[in-house]
């Protein structure tokens, strides 16, 4: 079950399965796949090697026509400016990318802690209509955010949620409970219910025996939904867009996304700040990619 | 030790699937009981209420002298063994044995004194530093059986312990819980669907269906008169030849013409089924003394008998257990003889045996 990224991907000469006589044909057209990767990797792969560029060019190199590829000089002033003010103390933005942190942090955390108890509940417990309530659970995902981004405006102004930090760790746990429960049940369906049974036999009462002895078995699972809940709130845009407005409250996305407009618009700060942004993503999932997977592919194969 | 008495026992799962319908055992002190029956039949669900893993929706369980309805399983006092052994994954042989005995507090000399026991009981010895995972796994299923045993339970509750072992080990593993039950004294409740481990291991055994109990009796008394019409179905391999019969002159008589001895009392107008083991018939050349024809329609030969399928009064299903002396072509024309003594006779409609 646990296959590593290279595995998942790799081509590997298992894949060559032509005949002898079309040896010919399948080296022209592994010819072909590796061009094409090449194209489609530098497609996607030249932003974001063009946004650390930026990110180290001076302003004016940043401009330069041609556009400088190597010759220029590099400069850490951007990220110096993304986290300290140019009038001295902190930045707006190293509040708000303080801010992501915790909203994001705290938003999982409140994710999975109600998450996988429902999970475990709904694998291990005959419940009255399980598959319609599952399918509710899910039902919540359907729609974009957009669609209630103006009716959770209005409610939040009423109970005083706008503009606050609280207020958005709501709706950004509300929105990963449900992708939590489905994803862990996977996970704890793969946990025989056997040990519970031999643990409360042994004198446990269920609870503990979920916590001692299913709990453990469930922690890389735990890890990859996490993460994925971690990304989600941490890349959230639309409702921090909408509910937030000062300073103090506003996360990373709408932060970044300010700085864009008004008369002038510092690209080499846009670009450092976009990298600080995407680094703790990429580490996080690098660190469970292995369950990742896992939780991609859970259920598709059957042992 | 102690006897188990399970009184009306009804389970209905808030889905609304009705598991167990009607369940009555007594079970003594020191019995091997087996309930056998198919999946669904409702026998894992008793065994899960007594353990009280389950909660019955209505009825009473009763260990010892101990009403338990409402007790967790860890105060019922039983040891269960299940299906997937449930060792801790993470655990070595040692500390899975001593995991029940330390969760109860026992000082230390005696968790290893009884550790010991068990572990030599069960010839556990050279296993005791290896984890589950480095165990073949009928040991895995020893290291169970031991974990149940550290206990001293007052009861004995086993899932289909040797389900997933292979058919060899099944056997090995089959004679140690028999010898193991016996050298104990131990009350032990035994959950399978297969028959052949419900006759050789069972003192007596609960036949149940449809979360209903059809039948209690000792392995021969089941075998020689199944209590109903799935019953006789259920037990034996090959099952009970079930042939239609009617009352005629004090005698029964099959559509095909065998005759068979009728059991006294039988009222004669109902329609009613004979049950007549594979055994109780006999194949002959055509035409011998007191036979009917019939004809080979194949043959089982399996070394130390052959079981003939024969074709008699239009049924094509007549199973016939011979020494594998007594040689038949397929299609060769043959005689059908009854050679038992009184059938189990069925009636139609209840399916209940009636004489």
């Amino acid at each position: 079950m646990a296959v590593s990224v290279d595995e998942a991907v790799s081509t590997g000469p298992a894949r060559d399965h032509t005949p002898p006589a079309r040896r010919l044909g399948s080296r022209g057209r592994s010819v072909l796949e590796v061009a094409l990767l090449t194209v489609l990797a530098v497609v996607m792969l030249f932003p974001v090697l063009w946004m650390i560029e930026t990110s180290i060019k001076e302003n004016r190199d940043v401009y330069a026509i041609p556009a400088k590829f190597f010759d220029f000089k590099v400069t850490l002033d951007h990220y110096k400016d993304v986290f300290v003010d140019p009038g001295g103390g902190r930045s707006a933005l190293s509040v708000s990318f303080l801010n992501s942190v915790v909203v994001a942090g705290v938003s999982t955390v409140l994710a999975t802690v109600l998450g996988v108890p429902a999970a475990w509940a709904y694998s291990r417990f005959a419940v009255k209509a399980k598959k319609d309530q599952l399918f509710f659970i899910l039902s919540t995902r359907f729609m974009p955010p957009v669609v209630v981004v103006i009716p959770i405006f209005l409610m939040y102004r009423q109970v005083g949620l706008i503009d606050n930090k609280l207020g958005l760790i709501l709706i950004y746990a509300a929105f990963n409970v449900p992708f939590t429960i489905w994803m862990m049940k996977g996970f704890v369906d793969e946990v025989p219910a056997e040990y519970e049974d031999a643990a409360m036999l042994d004198g446990y009462t269920r609870l503990q025996a979920f916590r001692r002895f299913t709990l453990p078995l469930l922690v890389p699972g735990i890890a990859a939904t996490a993460v994925f809940a971690l990304i989600f709130s941490w890349n959230e845009f639309v409702f921090a867009t909408f509910l937030t407005s000062s300073d103090d409250v506003r996360t990373a996305p709408p932060a970044i996304a300010g700085l864009i407009g008004g008369t002038t618009t510092d690209w080499g700060l846009v670009a450092a700040a976009s990298v600080v942004f995407a680094l703790p993503v990429l580490v996080f999932a690098y660190l469970v990619r292995k369950h990742l997977i896992a939780g991609v592919t859970l259920g598709a194969v059957r042992r | 030790m102690a006897g188990i008495e399970v009184s009306a026992l009804h389970k209905r799962y808030p889905d609304g699937t009705v598991a167990v319908e009607h369940v009555d055992l007594s079970i003594g002190d020191g019995e091997l009981f087996v309930m056998l029956g198919p999946s669904g039949c409702g026998k894992t669900t008793t065994l899960r209420a007594i353990a009280g893993l389950e909660r019955q929706t209505t009825g009473d369980i009763r260990i010892g002298d101990t009403l338990v309805n409402d007790l967790p399983p860890a105060e019922r006092d039983i040891a269960m063994v299940f299906q997937f052994y449930a060792l801790y994954p993470h655990l070595k042989t040692r500390d899975n044995l001593a995991f029940p005995l330390r969760a109860e507090g026992l000082p230390k000399p005696e968790v290893h004194e009884r550790v010991n026991e068990a572990a030599r009981l069960m010839r556990l010895g050279p296993l005791l530093d290896r984890r589950p995972r480095q165990l073949s796994g009928g040991e895995q299923q020893r290291v169970a059986l031991a974990r149940a045993l550290v206990r001293r339970p007052r009861a004995f509750l086993m899932d289909e312990p040797l389900t997933n072992l292979d058919a060899e080990l099944r056997a090995d593993m089959r004679t140690e819980i028999k010898h193991l039950q016996g050298e104990l004294g131990a009350t032990m409740v035994y959950v399978t669907h297969d028959q052949v481990e419900a006759m050789s291991l069972g003192h007596r055994i609960a036949i149940l269906n449809k979360g209903r109990v059809e039948q209690i009796g000792t392995p021969l008394e089941v075998y020689d008169r199944p209590a109903s019409l799935f019953c006789a179905a259920f037990i034996g391999s090959p099952p009970m030849n079930l042939i239609e019969v009617e009352v005629a002159d004090g005698q029964l008589r099959s559509q095909g013409g065998l005759v068979l001895t009728p059991p006294p009392g039988l009222a004669r107008d109902r329609r009613l089924v004979a049950g007549v083991r594979p055994e109780a018939l006999e194949v002959t050349d055509p035409g011998a003394e007191r036979s009917v024809p019939a004809r080979v329609v194949s043959a089982e030969w399996l070394g130390d008998e052959i079981i003939y399928v024969v074709d008699h009064g239009g049924r094509r299903d007549v199973r016939v257990r011979m020494p594998p002396t007594v040689r038949f072509a397929a299609d060769a024309k043959v005689g059908l003889r009854h050679t038992g003594g009184t059938p189990a006779v069925y009636d139609v409609r209840t399916e209940e045996l009636v004489a």
